[in-house]
Formats: C-alpha cells, sequence, structure tokens
C-alpha cells in the first residue's frame, strides 16, 4: 500500500513536470485565459488548427489551455467542463459533431463564457463568432476540377468523411450538386476522414467498380489512402483531395495526388484566437468568418 | 484498502497543484464524468469476476442509445423508451452470455465478434448519422445533465446501480455462485451450481447497465451517436483491474471498480484543469494502470 501510494505520487509529479510547468494559479486568476477543445489531435489537419492558436496565444502573449476529445463527443462534453470549470475567459471549440455539442455550448453561455467554434459548428446555443471553410464551395470546385480534366460524364468515386459531420455533409453536398448532374457517380462510402479506411474503402470500390476515372477524397488523408491503393492496383486514376494539408500538398508536387481543395487550419486557429482576444477586450466580432479556400494544382499553387 | 489509498493520494497532489480541483463544482463535475465508465465498469466487474470478459460494451451502448433516440424522436415518452432500451440491452448481453455458455465460445472471441456485429447494426440502423434534436422534455435531459441539490442526477443513478449491485454480489446466493464460477467452474459443477445461468445473468446486466449509461450520454448530447463508446471497453476493464479484481476471475468487489474509475476520471480531470498535454495524459493513464497492477501483484 505504501508503495502504491509512493508510484502514484511519483506519477502524478512525472505528469506535473511534463506538461504544466507554467501553471502559476495565483497569476491565472488575473490574466485571462482561453479555452480550446479540439476534437481530435490524432489528424495532421487539427495539428496544424493546434498550431496556429498556439503560435498566434504566444505572439499575443495570452495563456490557452488545450483539451482534446479524442473524437468523443462524450469526452468533449466532459473537456469542456473542465473548462468551464477553470474559468477560462473565452471558449474556442472545435466540435467532434455539430449537433452533439450544443449542450456544451449552451453550458458555456450559462456560465456567460462567450464561445468561438473552429471548422465545424454548432447546431444549437449562442456563438460570438463561427470560424469555418466554405465547404460546400469547396466540394464545387473538386467536381468543377475533375470536369475541366476528364470531361463531362466521367465516373466517379467520393470517399466520404465521418457520417453526420457538417465538413462531411457540406463537402458532399458542393461536390454532388455538380457530380449527379455533370459526372457519373457510381459509388459514395465513408472512410471516416481516416488514411487506413481510406485505402480499404478505396481497394473495394476499385474491386467493384473497375472503370472508375477519378475518386474525390473529402479529405487529404483519404486521398492518400486512396493513392496506395490505387498503386497497388497498377491504376491511373485521377484523385482529388481536401485540406491542403503538408502531405497532400507534397503528394500534389510529385503528381500521385492530382489537386487538393487547400484549407487554411493555421489561420483558422489564428483566427480564433485573434477574436478571442477581440471579445477579451470588449471589442466587436462579426458572427461568421469564411476561410478561403484554395485549389492547388501542379501548375498552381 | 490500496486502490482507495491511491485515489486520496492522487486528490492530494492534484489539489496541491491547482486548489481550484477541490471546488464542490468541480468534483460534482467529476462525479458526472465519472458515472458513466462506472456503470459500465460495474457489470464489467461481474463478467469478469466469473473469469469472462465483455469487449461489446461500447458497441451495446451506442446501439441502445440510437434505438433510444429514435423511439423518442418518433414521439415514444422518454420513460418508455428508456424502459425498452434497458429490455433491448439485456437482450444483447444475454446474447453474448447465450454464445458463450451453450456455444463455447471463448468469452474474448464472442464479444469481439459481437463487438463489431453490434456496431455494425448500429450504422445500419442509423446511416451512419447521428441521431440529434430529440426532445425538450426536461425529464428526459434532466437524466444526463440534472442535478437533485447539487449532486447531478448520473452520479446519482451511478451510486443507486452501486448500492444494488453490491448487495446482489456479496449478500445474495447468485453474487456468491458468481464468485464461484470464476473460482473454479469445475467445483461450482459438482456444488450444482447452474453455472450457464450464472454467467449469462452476468452478460446480460452488463448490457443492461451499458443500456443505462446510453441513456445518460444520449440525454446529455440529446443526440445518439453511432460512433459513441467507441474504446469504452478498455476504460472499463481498467476501472476494474484497478480496483483489484482479478482478469482470472473469482477475486474482486464493486466498490474497488467504483474507486478504479474515480481513478481514471480524477487523472483525466485532473490533468485537464492542471492543463497537462492530452499527449501526456494518456502515458499517464497507461503508468497508473500498470503500477496498479504490479503493485497488486506483489500484495498477492
Amino acid at each position: 500500500m505504501k508503495k502504491l501510494f509512493l508510484l502514484l505520487s511519483l506519477v502524478a509529479m512525472m505528469a506535473f513536470i511534463g506538461g504544466c510547468g507554467s501553471n502559476k494559479t495565483e497569476e491565472a486568476k488575473n490574466e485571462p485565459t482561453i479555452g480550446f477543445s479540439i476534437s481530435t489531435l490524432n489528424n495532421p489537419f487539427f495539428v496544424s488548427v493546434k498550431e496556429g492558436v498556439e503560435k498566434e496565444a504566444k505572439k499575443l502573449g495570452v495563456k490557452v489551455k488545450i483539451v482534446d476529445a479524442q473524437n468523443d463527443p462524450a469526452k468533449q462534453a466532459n473537456d469542456i467542463s473542465d473548462l468551464i470549470q477553470s474559468k477560462v475567459s473565452v471558449l474556442i471549440i472545435n466540435p467532434v459533431d455539430s449537433s452533439a455539442i450544443s449542450a456544451s455550448v449552451k453550458a458555456a453561455n450559462k456560465a456567460k463564457i462567450p464561445v468561438i467554434t473552429i471548422d465545424r459548428m454548432a447546431q444549437e446555443g449562442q456563438v460570438a463568432c463561427a470560424i469555418a471553410s466554405d465547404n460546400v464551395k469547396g466540394g464545387e470546385m473538386a467536381a468543377d476540377y475533375i470536369i475541366k480534366r476528364l470531361g463531362k460524364n466521367a465516373k466517379v468515386a467520393e470517399l466520404e468523411g465521418i457520417p453526420g459531420s457538417s465538413a462531411a455533409r457540406e463537402r458532399g453536398e458542393g461536390f454532388d450538386k455538380i457530380a449527379k448532374k455533370e459526372l457519373d457517380l457510381v459509388a459514395k462510402q465513408s472512410a471516416d476522414f481516416d488514411r487506413t479506411k481510406g485505402m480499404n474503402v478505396a481497394q473495394n470500390i476499385l474491386q467493384a467498380h473497375p472503370g472508375i476515372k477519378a475518386i474525390f477524397a473529402q479529405n487529404d488523408e483519404m486521398a492518400l489512402g486512396a493513392i496506395q491503393a490505387v498503386k497497388s492496383a497498377g491504376k491511373h486514376i485521377l484523385i482529388v483531395g481536401f485540406d491542403g494539408t503538408d502531405e497532400g500538398k507534397k503528394a500534389v508536387e510529385n503528381g500521385s495526388l492530382a489537386a487538393t481543395i487547400a484549407q487554411r487550419p493555421e489561420l483558422m486557429g489564428q483566427l480564433g484566437i485573434e477574436t478571442a482576444m477581440k471579445i477579451i477586450k470588449g471589442e466587436k466580432v462579426e458572427p461568421k468568418i469564411a476561410v478561403g479556400l484554395k485549389l492547388i494544382t501542379k501548375e498552381a499553387k | 484498502m490500496g486502490p482507495l489509498i491511491g485515489l486520496i493520494a492522487l486528490f492530494i497532489l492534484i489539489s496541491i497543484l491547482n486548489i481550484d480541483f477541490l471546488e464542490p463544482s468541480n468534483l460534482m463535475n467529476l462525479l458526472r464524468q465519472v458515472s458513466i465508465n462506472a456503470i459500465i465498469a460495474f457489470g464489467m466487474t461481474f463478467v469478469i469476476i466469473t473469469g469472462g470478459i465483455d469487449l461489446s460494451v461500447g458497441s451495446i451502448l451506442a446501439l441502445c442509445g440510437v434505438f433510444l433516440a429514435a423511439m423518442i424522436k418518433g414521439g415514444m415518452n422518454p420513460a418508455v423508451a428508456l424502459l425498452v432500451a434497458g429490455i433491448i440491452g439485456i437482450v444483447l448481453g444475454a446474447i453474448n452470455g447465450l454464445i458463450i455458455t451453450y456455444g463455447k465460445v471463448a468469452p474474448f472471441i464472442a464479444t469481439l465478434a459481437t463487438m463489431t456485429i453490434y456496431r455494425g447494426a448500429t450504422l445500419i440502423f442509423t446511416g451512419g448519422n447521428p441521431i440529434s434534436n430529440l426532445t425538450n422534455s426536461e425529464i428526459f435531459h434532466g437524466f444526463g445533465a440534472g442535478s437533485v441539490m447539487g449532486v447531478p442526477v448520473p452520479a446519482i443513478t451511478m451510486f443507486v446501480a452501486f448500492g444494488i449491485l453490491c448487495f446482489v454480489l456479496q449478500k445474495t446466493p447468485l453474487g456468491r455462485y458468481t464468485y464461484a464460477v470464476g473460482g473454479s467452474e469445475k467445483v461450482s459443477f459438482i456444488a450444482g451450481i447452474k453455472i450457464n445461468r450464472v454467467k449469462i445473468f452476468a452478460y446480460a446486466i452488463t448490457g443492461f447497465l451499458c443500456a443505462i449509461a446510453a441513456a445518460i450520454i444520449t440525454s446529455r448530447l440529446n443526440s445518439a451517436q453511432p460512433t459513441a463508446g467507441t474504446g469504452y471497453e478498455l476504460d472499463a476493464i481498467a476501472a476494474v483491474v484497478l480496483g483489484g479484481t482479478s482478469l482470472s476471475g473469482g477475486r474482486g468487489k464493486i466498490v474497488g471498480t467504483i474507486i478504479g474509475a474515480l481513478i481514471i476520471g480524477t487523472l483525466t480531470n485532473g490533468l485537464n484543469i492542471l492543463n497537462v498535454s492530452s499527449f501526456y495524459q494518456q502515458v499517464v493513464k497507461g503508468i497508473v494502470i500498470l503500477l496498479a497492477v504490479l503493485v497488486d501483484r506483489k500484495n498477492h
């Protein structure tokens, strides 16, 4: 028993040293702190958002508490109640799910903590500012690009993101709107925004529909998975990704990925902190910030 | 006693580092957070004491959650829907038990299979989309988000379940049979214990508790996610093991499990409050589980 006590103490001390050398309770009470709940850090896109947040916070000299929901809406609810508990001045939330986050947003409203959402939005509750890419437009851009390269009525497949997430819904909506009219959309399956799943699903689709000419993946991770599947099948297929992650851009450069619709995750994180600081200072903020998208191809970066 | 001392040590340490941790509102917050894992882990304790394991708890939770959400969205009285969801949970758990006993499949394999079957069924039922905006019923929201005299309702649910299950395990014949089956199936058989019934009960009660946990999550988020509960089996097993229950069966207590769940919850809540990076948090969690088991092994 004594051993257990000692060991647990050791572990807790290690955690203290490992992560929070900067935690000074006395000062924290007066300084504004921004709370940031991120959906997952198991995806380079969100890691970039986090880096944007960290950089901008460092630049402006404000403290940020970052919690990672690991893609579990229930964990995110817990994380946010922890942030509300530690009385952050502003909450920046990157929701796992737009509807499930509503309860947490309302809880923050109740505690009178202003909420900013990044990337995905909240269905209910009061949000001071929603920062997001124009995903519908991005989906349209991808469809237009495929038409430009392959002509009308080319056979295409679509790899969808996490079902029900607003990013998957909106990108799909934009792409499908054009694809259903001017392309031949033969397969549409979810690969949860995940690279391995993207590879497996693409393999299955290639197996089932050998005549496919293009694949649109709703994010770069799935697109990179699809590249592997296409390679091992020995085919030449036009692949278009979404997000413009570092790896995605590299794949565009070496030609394995035809194009990616680039989001600007770091800028989103940056804007999150900027907006939070405006709120802290009592300045007015726009209720919506649409972060621009960019088509990246080998020719046009 | 070991786990309790560990929990107290953790409390003291986190409080020294940040006194805000001890605020009553945070402690209530902590209880609400712990309740879901604890409730699932209570069932897991029964299963593990019989010498089994249940990997399908997260999937049962998801399937019960989406059924519950669909029923409520369809206009059913939330209380009735809750009852039906509970029955669904019992049935799903009992299926596990039947496969294990009458099918003579190892619990690990059987529940690994049903884990993916139940998850698949959830995705088929919902088409992969969450079921949201269920109801405005205050009673239903209260089940996951409400408080009675400052104590969160999920925590009350947890304590009620705790009381009943403690009684069942320590004071009833069924409880004694559960230990006996886990201790030695041969001896139990000779003693005339209906082994299959005891095992099926353990899995069925786990299914029921998963349904309760599903109701708490669904109520709290006002939405049922088809991916809910992914990985919850590991947290539940961790809580049971931290509480000193032996994975080889025959030994363990519900009271240990609730402390185990509190240790895991306190770690997550405390490390969040201390602003420790979530990457470190996962390492710390793993180390704590490992150390607890190592120390436990030395004591026996």
